[in-house]
C-alpha cells in the first residue's frame, strides 16, 4: 500500500527526475510521525496529572470533557493565546532560538527510532550514535535559554543542567557500549532483531544492572523528578523556564515530554526486545498473540516505562545537586566500566546469556 | 564490616527505592478522598455559623422584638438596629442591617437573642456583586430566613439537647 502511495506521488510530481517527489514523501513521513508524537505528548501530560493525582489520593483533571480527556487541548489553546513576554535587555534572537534548539533535536531523534519490522523513517547504520549525538544538542537549548533570559534563576538552572547532562551522557554512553558489545551492531534495527525469540532473549537479563543505570540516567537526561534541579520550583522558581511564556514555554515543555517518550522507546529497544512479542517461542501463547501488531507491542512496553516516569516522580523528593554528581561519577561510572569488563569477558568465553 | 556490606547490598539492591514505590503503588489504587465541591458537600455540624437570617413564627409574625441585645453584644459592631412602636403597640425594628465585611461570624448575636430571631444558617458559599452588597438589610435577612426555615429549625432541633 505504501509503495502504491509512493508511486502515486511520483506520478503527480514528475519534475527533477522524481527528486521533488522524494522530498514530498519525506515531508509526508515526517508529518505522519510528528503528529501522533505530539498527540502522545499531550496525553502524556494528562496521564501525568491523573496518575500523580491518584497517587496523592486526588482524582486529577476531570472537568474538561468526559474524565477530563479534553484537558490537553484546553491547555494548548490557553498556551496559544498567551502573550510572549521578552525580558528587557534580553537578546531576543537567542531568546527565541533557545526553545527551537530544544524542540528540534527532540523530534529529530525520532527519525531513526524503528517502530516495527521495517517501520521507520531512516535506517541509519549508526542510529544509536545518532541518538546520542542529537540528544546532546538538546543541551544547547537549555543553556541558551538560561543565558539569553538575562536573569539569575535561569542562568543557575542552565549551569546545573549543563553539567548534569554532560555527566550523565558519559554514563549513558557506557551503557550503550555494553548493549553494542552484545548485539555487535550500532544499528537499532539490528539490535532489536538480535533480541528476537521470547522474553528470555531480551537484553534485560544479561544487562540487568545496566538497564537500571540506564533508566536512572534517562531520568536525569530528560530533567525529570527526582533529578529536576534544572527547574527546581522550590529553589530556583522555574529554572530556565522562568522568563518564558506562551508558546515559547510550550516548546520547552513539548521537548521535555517528547524526550521522555524517546527515552522510554530507547529503553524498550535496547533492553526489552523492541517490537518483539514476549511470547515468541512459547507453545500456545505465541499463536494466540500473533494478531497483535509490532507497533502495539512497542507502545505497550513504552507505556510501562512512561508510567515508571510518573511513578518515580510521585514517589521521590528532589536530589541535591552534589548528590546527583556523586551518584554519577562515584557510583554509576565505576559500575558501568566494571560491567563492560564483565560483558567483554563473558562474550570472549562464550558464556550463554551474554554471548 | 558486616554492617557496611549490608548497607551496600541495600543501596545496590535499591531497597529504599522499592519500599517507597510500593507505598505510592498502594496509594494509586486506594480510595480517593477528593470531594467534588459544588456537586458533593462535606457534612456540616448543626452548630455551623454561616450567613445570617431573621426568623418568623409559624403564623408569619417576625420574631425580632428590637431588644438590641445582639447589637450590644456584637464584638465587631456589624449590626445596626432602629426600632419604633407599631400600631398594635408592640416594638418592632424598622431597620436591621448586618455588614458582612465587619462580621466575624462569632455567633454571639444568635446566643444573645431571647427569641431566637437572628440565627446563622449553614450557607457559606455566597458572593456579593457590588461593594454595597455586603450589607444585608432586614428584608434580605427575612428572605433568607423564609427560604431556609426548614434547615434552620432542623439544625436548632438537633442541637437543642446540648444547649
Amino acid at each position: 500500500m505504501w509503495q502504491a502511495f509512493v508511486d502515486l506521488i511520483h506520478q503527480l510530481i514528475p519534475w527533477y527526475d522524481g527528486g521533488l517527489a522524494d522530498v514530498v514523501i519525506i515531508l509526508i513521513k515526517g508529518v505522519a510521525l510528528i503528529f501522533p508524537l505530539i498527540i502522545m505528548m499531550a496525553y502524556m501530560t494528562y496521564a501525568e496529572r491523573k496518575v500523580i493525582g491518584y497517587m496523592q489520593l486526588r482524582i486529577g483533571p476531570n472537568r474538561v470533557g468526559p474524565l477530563g480527556l479534553l484537558q490537553p487541548f484546553a491547555d494548548v489553546f490557553k498556551m496559544m493565546f498567551k502573550e510572549i513576554i521578552f525580558p528587557s535587555k534580553a537578546n531576543i534572537y537567542l531568546f527565541l532560538l533557545a526553545p527551537i534548539l530544544a524542540f528540534v533535536p527532540a523530534v529529530a531523534i525520532w527519525a531513526v527510532i524503528p517502530m516495527g519490522e521495517g517501520f521507520y523513517i531512516t535506517d541509519l547504520d549508526v542510529s544509536l550514535l545518532y541518538v546520542l549525538a542529537i540528544g546532546s544538542v538538546g543541551v544547547y537549548g537549555i543553556i541558551l535559554a538560561g543565558w539569553a533570559s538575562n536573569s539569575k534563576y535561569p542562568l543557575l538552572g542552565a549551569l546545573r543542567s549543563a553539567s548534569m547532562l554532560v555527566s550523565y551522557e558519559i554514563v549513558i554512553g557506557f551503557v550503550v557500549v555494553t548493549v553494542v558489545m552484545i548485539a555487535g551492531s550500532v544499528n537499532l534495527n539490528t539490535i532489536v532483531a538480535d533480541q528476537a525469540g521470547g522474553i528470555w532473549n531480551w537484553y534485560w537479563i544479561p544487562l540487568f544492572p545496566m538497564m537500571i543505570v540506564f533508566w536512572i540516567s534517562a531520568l536525569c537526561e530528560t530533567n525529570r523528578a527526582p533529578f529536576d534541579v534544572v527547574e527546581g520550583e522550590s529553589e530556583i522558581v522555574g529554572g530556565t523556564h522562568v522568563e518564558y511564556s506562551g508558546m515559547c514555554f510550550a516548546l520547552f515543555f513539548m521537548a521535555e515530554y517528547i524526550n521522555m517518550i524517546m527515552m522510554a522507546a530507547l529503553a524498550v529497544l535496547m533492553f526489552f526486545g523492541g517490537w518483539h512479542s514476549p511470547f515468541e517461542g512459547v507453545p500456545y501463547l505465541e499463536a494466540w498473540f500473533t494478531f497483535v501488531p509490532d507497533l502495539i507491542w512497542l507502545l505497550v512496553k513504552m507505556s510501562f516505562f512512561l508510567f515508571l516516569y510518573l511513578w518515580i516522580r510521585a514517589t521521590f523528593p528532589r536530589y541535591r545537586y552534589d548528590q546527583i554528581m556523586r551518584l554519577c561519577w562515584k557510583v554509576f561510572l565505576p559500575l558501568t566500566i566494571i560491567w563492560i569488563f564483565v560483558v567483554g569477558l563473558m562474550t570472549q568465553l562464550e558464556i550463554s546469556p551474554w554471548f | 564490616m558486616i554492617k557496611k556490606v549490608k548497607k551496600l547490598v541495600k543501596a545496590f539492591g535499591l531497597g529504599d527505592i522499592r519500599a517507597g514505590m510500593k507505598i505510592t503503588a498502594k496509594q494509586l489504587v486506594a480510595d480517593k478522598i477528593t470531594v467534588q465541591f459544588p456537586e458533593e458537600r462535606t457534612p456540616i455540624s448543626p452548630r455551623f455559623r454561616g450567613l445570617h437570617a431573621l426568623r418568623r413564627y409559624p403564623n408569619g409574625e417576625e420574631r425580632c422584638i428590637a431588644c438590641k441585645l445582639c447589637e450590644a453584644v456584637c464584638p465587631a459592631n456589624a449590626i445596626t438596629i432602629e426600632s419604633e412602636m407599631r400600631d398594635d403597640g408592640t416594638r418592632r425594628t424598622t431597620q436591621y442591617d448586618i455588614d458582612l465585611f465587619k462580621c466575624i461570624f462569632c455567633g454571639f448575636c444568635e446566643e444573645a437573642c431571647p427569641v431566637d430571631a437572628i440565627v446563622e444558617t449553614h450557607i457559606f458559599d455566597y458572593a456579593f456583586e457590588s461593594r454595597e452588597g455586603s450589607i444585608i438589610d432586614k428584608k434580605g435577612l427575612l428572605a433568607i430566613g423564609d427560604e431556609n426555615e426548614k434547615a434552620i429549625s432542623k439544625a436548632r432541633l438537633e442541637d437543642s439537647k446540648y444547649r
